[in-house]
């Protein structure tokens, strides 16, 4: 953009005065006052984001006294770990199986909650948000309460009903699937307040058309409410998906990775090393390897919604 | 005009004298040592602990003019640790940390080496625990001293009616709350008939309940019946010796016992063992007294019958495990001399006797010769229930990933390597020789450097 000075008839140029007419000028622009606007959250990003995420890759680079170099040496060694493997594998399972469950049920009760009558429909979103907005710390504590290993009280009511004990968490196929579920049970409400909001901008007069042309529940949903919900559905999956592969606290209060190191997802495997057994740079290594899978799996979904937002502008 | 008193020669005598004198004088207990200290300890979990922890250090800053302050740091996720770690990282924070087990290995480059202080405290109360030697010495220097709060070992803890009614067995005459054992009895408690009192117990209902999942109970009690064996991971010279005789003895031994005991505890956390035996349902523990003082105050009618005694004895030798805290002095710390003579102060013997009675006998001192404490000789129900709780027989400490050079170790130990192994053959039904295979192939990945 070309900016146009304005000058006055007989004006002079002031050599002096000129840097502070400018300063003023650039204080005055938009982009100037946006920026100074937008600078203590860039100061916020940048000290509680930026810093930390660029010296953990430096600290990933380091040796295990942290003495030393090694560039990607770290990550060279936990490739060749059959542990870590195993943790990536986990990773996976519980990331992918988290989300598609919880987009699964987001989807379902959003359109549940969507067809209930106006009156009683804000009650239910906001009983419906309640997992997600109890600290996942204290929600966590109170799961592994249900499935405590001696005095669970899912045991004691299926005990009651006559059926055998279940060992949630100390058989390590149902551990995982007691930190999928606890992990479903905590998301799904993102999934269900984020595509109800989706489905309520989709036009009605779509429905009433499709309607006319004789299409069924089933088709209007195919034809009409998933493609319009497309974008929102692939950007709460990828958020979700970052969220999830990052998690933490679940696993950590739950299982702490047992048994026999099962459940351990990045984040936990990355705070055994790291901090329990006092290898930092290899604890961030672990940490760093979500960032490429996350980054690729962005830009490809990423890519879909924009393509689509063309498409449809 | 009169001329200056002093030669310029005396004048730098003077000032070398007093600057020398001043630099290697020892700390002082005068006004010019008075400052600021800040302490960061480990939250006591027996109610009222760190009051005399607390007292302790008041009494000795308002005698040496020293405002000294404590942060109470709890254990729960690693607290701690996490604290620690970030003080170390950015080189700020407390004068004084206590550290867990392995933590002054982790920090020993950011720590003070305090061998004046240790070596004092050793020639006036004798000798000190090789555990916490092993963990709190790095290139023949000190880095840690061992605190007497926190510190444990974790031996047997068994309920003396169910041993009695469903084993023939009486406890308190093999491990007697005196002086007075006999031999022959002690030695006949030993890995054979631990399994076959276990064996009678968990046909009666009431089986032993041994943690075996990735907590510090499972791992101390597991490396110290593996030691028992003769089994060691890795020696002192990155010589990886799991693959043995001993090992698979171990694990065939673990194979058997674990038959006998709830399926649950692979899921279990430092509190699982400790619930196993307040609730009624099982028969024996390996823990330090807390499951015992907790059942005192929820479920007394079991505490009663709680007794801690040795560990059974294995082919090698009667091994415990040993958990040292320790205190640490960063070497960023702003006043050292004063938190060395605080930290001197606080282990000598008298104020020990305090916080091991306020502990109510938990805390268990690294030097063998305070092991003479009233406090385990008083406690009760019933009475005597702990006097067997530090070492007094051929008991050995332990920890597990000794002998392990001490940075490898803490992988052993924090990767619980050792409870894994059980786990697989155990739960896994995995072939012995193909969880050793594993276990050989982690170890081979510790050693980088």
């Amino acid at each position: 953009m070309v900016e146009i000075v304005q000058r006055y008839p007989g004006q002079l140029d002031v050599p002096v005065a000129r840097p502070r007419a400018s300063m003023r000028r650039f204080m005055r622009r938009r982009s100037t006052i946006a920026f100074l606007m937008c600078l203590p959250l860039i100061t916020i990003v940048a000290a509680l984001i930026v810093y930390p995420a660029f010296y953990s890759i430096y600290l990933a680079m380091l040796s295990k006294a942290q003495t030393k170099f090694v560039g990607l040496g770290n990550f060279a060694y936990l490739l060749g770990r059959d542990t870590f493997w195993m943790v990536v594998e986990q990773s996976a399972i519980f990331a992918l199986s988290a989300v598609f469950f919880k987009a699964l049920i987001g989807l379902v009760t959003a359109h549940l909650v969507n067809n209930l009558p106006a009156k009683g429909q804000r009650k239910w979103r906001g009983m419906l948000l309640v997992p997600w907005v109890i600290p996942l710390a204290l929600s966590s504590l109170g799961w592994w309460w249900l499935f405590d290993p001696t005095h669970s009280a899912l045991n004691w009511v299926i005990r009651g009903f006559g059926g055998n004990e279940i060992p949630w968490l100390s058989d390590p196929y149902w551990a995982r699937f007691s930190v999928i579920l606890v992990n479903v049970w905590y998301g799904a409400p993102f999934f269900l307040i984020m595509y109800l909001a989706a489905l309520k901008s989709v036009p009605e007069q779509l429905y009433e058309a499709a309607a006319i042309d004789g299409a069924n529940a089933w088709q209007r949903f195919v034809h009409i409410t998933l493609p319009m919900m497309r974008n929102i559905i692939a950007i709460t999956v990828l958020f979700s998906l970052i969220v999830t592969f990052a998690n933490f606290d679940i696993v950590q209060i739950m299982t702490a990775g047992g048994p026999r190191n099962m459940t351990h997802v990045f984040a936990t495997y990355a705070f055994l090393l790291g901090i329990r057994s006092g290898d930092l740079p290899l604890g961030a290594a672990v940490s760093l390897f979500m960032f490429p899978i996350l980054a690729i799996s962005a830009v490809f979904i990423l890519r879909g919604v924009r393509k689509r937002g063309r498409d449809m502008g | 005009m009169p001329r200056f008193g002093m030669s310029r020669r005396n004048l730098l005598k003077t000032t070398t004298v007093a600057a020398a004198s001043i630099v290697s004088a020892p700390y002082l207990r005068h006004s010019y040592a008075a400052g600021k200290l800040a302490l960061g300890v480990w939250d006591h979990w027996v109610p009222g602990a760190n009051n005399t922890l607390t007292k302790l250090c008041n009494e000795w800053g308002e005698k040496n003019k020293v405002e000294v302050t404590i942060d109470y740091i709890t254990a729960q996720g690693d607290k701690d640790v996490l604290t620690a770690s970030a003080e170390a990282q950015a080189r700020a924070g407390h004068d004084i940390m206590s550290h867990r087990a392995w933590q002054i290995q982790v920090h020993r480059n950011v720590l003070e080496p305090v061998d004046d202080v240790v070596k004092a405290l050793i020639a006036k109360a004798g000798p000190i625990s090789p555990v916490a030697e092993y963990l709190a010495k790095s290139d023949g220097k000190w880095f840690g001293i061992p605190t007497t709060v926190g510190s444990q070992v974790k031996p047997c803890c068994s309920r003396l009616d169910l041993y009695q009614q469903h084993c023939g067995l009486d406890l308190t005459k093999i491990f007697p709350n005196d002086a007075a054992r006999d031999p022959k009895l002690v030695d006949g408690w030993n890995w054979d008939l631990y399994l076959k009192t276990a064996e009678q117990l968990f046909k009666a209902g009431v089986p032993v309940g041994l943690p075996m999942g990735q907590s510090s109970d499972a791992i101390d009690s597991t490396g110290a019946m593996f030691r028992a064996f003769g089994s060691v991971m890795m020696d002192e010279k990155d010589s990886i010796r799991v693959n043995s005789n001993e090992t698979r003895a171990a694990l065939e031994y673990f194979k058997k016992l674990m038959a006998f005991n709830p399926p649950e505890v692979y899921a279990w956390d430092d509190a699982g063992n400790n619930r196993w035996l307040i609730s009624g349902r099982g028969a024996g523990i390996m823990n330090p007294p807390s499951a015992w003082a907790v059942a005192k105050r929820d479920n007394p009618k079991i505490a009663q019958q709680c007794w801690t005694h040795d560990m059974p004895r294995g082919p090698a030798g009667r091994f415990v495990g040993q958990l040292p805290f320790f205190y640490g002095i960063w070497s960023f710390a702003q006043n050292k001399p004063a938190a060395k003579d605080l930290l001197q102060f606080l282990s000598e013997k008298d104020q020990s006797r305090q916080l091991v009675a306020a502990s109510i006998g938990y805390d268990l001192p690294s030097f063998k010769s305070y092991y003479d404490f009233d406090t385990w000789e008083k406690v009760e129900p019933p009475l005597g229930t702990v006097y067997n709780y530090p070492p007094r027989g051929d008991e050995q400490p332990s920890i597990t990933g000794y002998p392990a050079r001490p940075d490898v170790a803490t992988q052993i130990y924090n990767q619980s390597i050792h409870t894994i192994m059980v786990a697989k053959v155990c739960q896994g039904n995995e072939p012995i020789d193909k969880v050793v295979k594993w276990a050989e192939g982690e170890l081979e990945g510790l050693l980088r450097t």
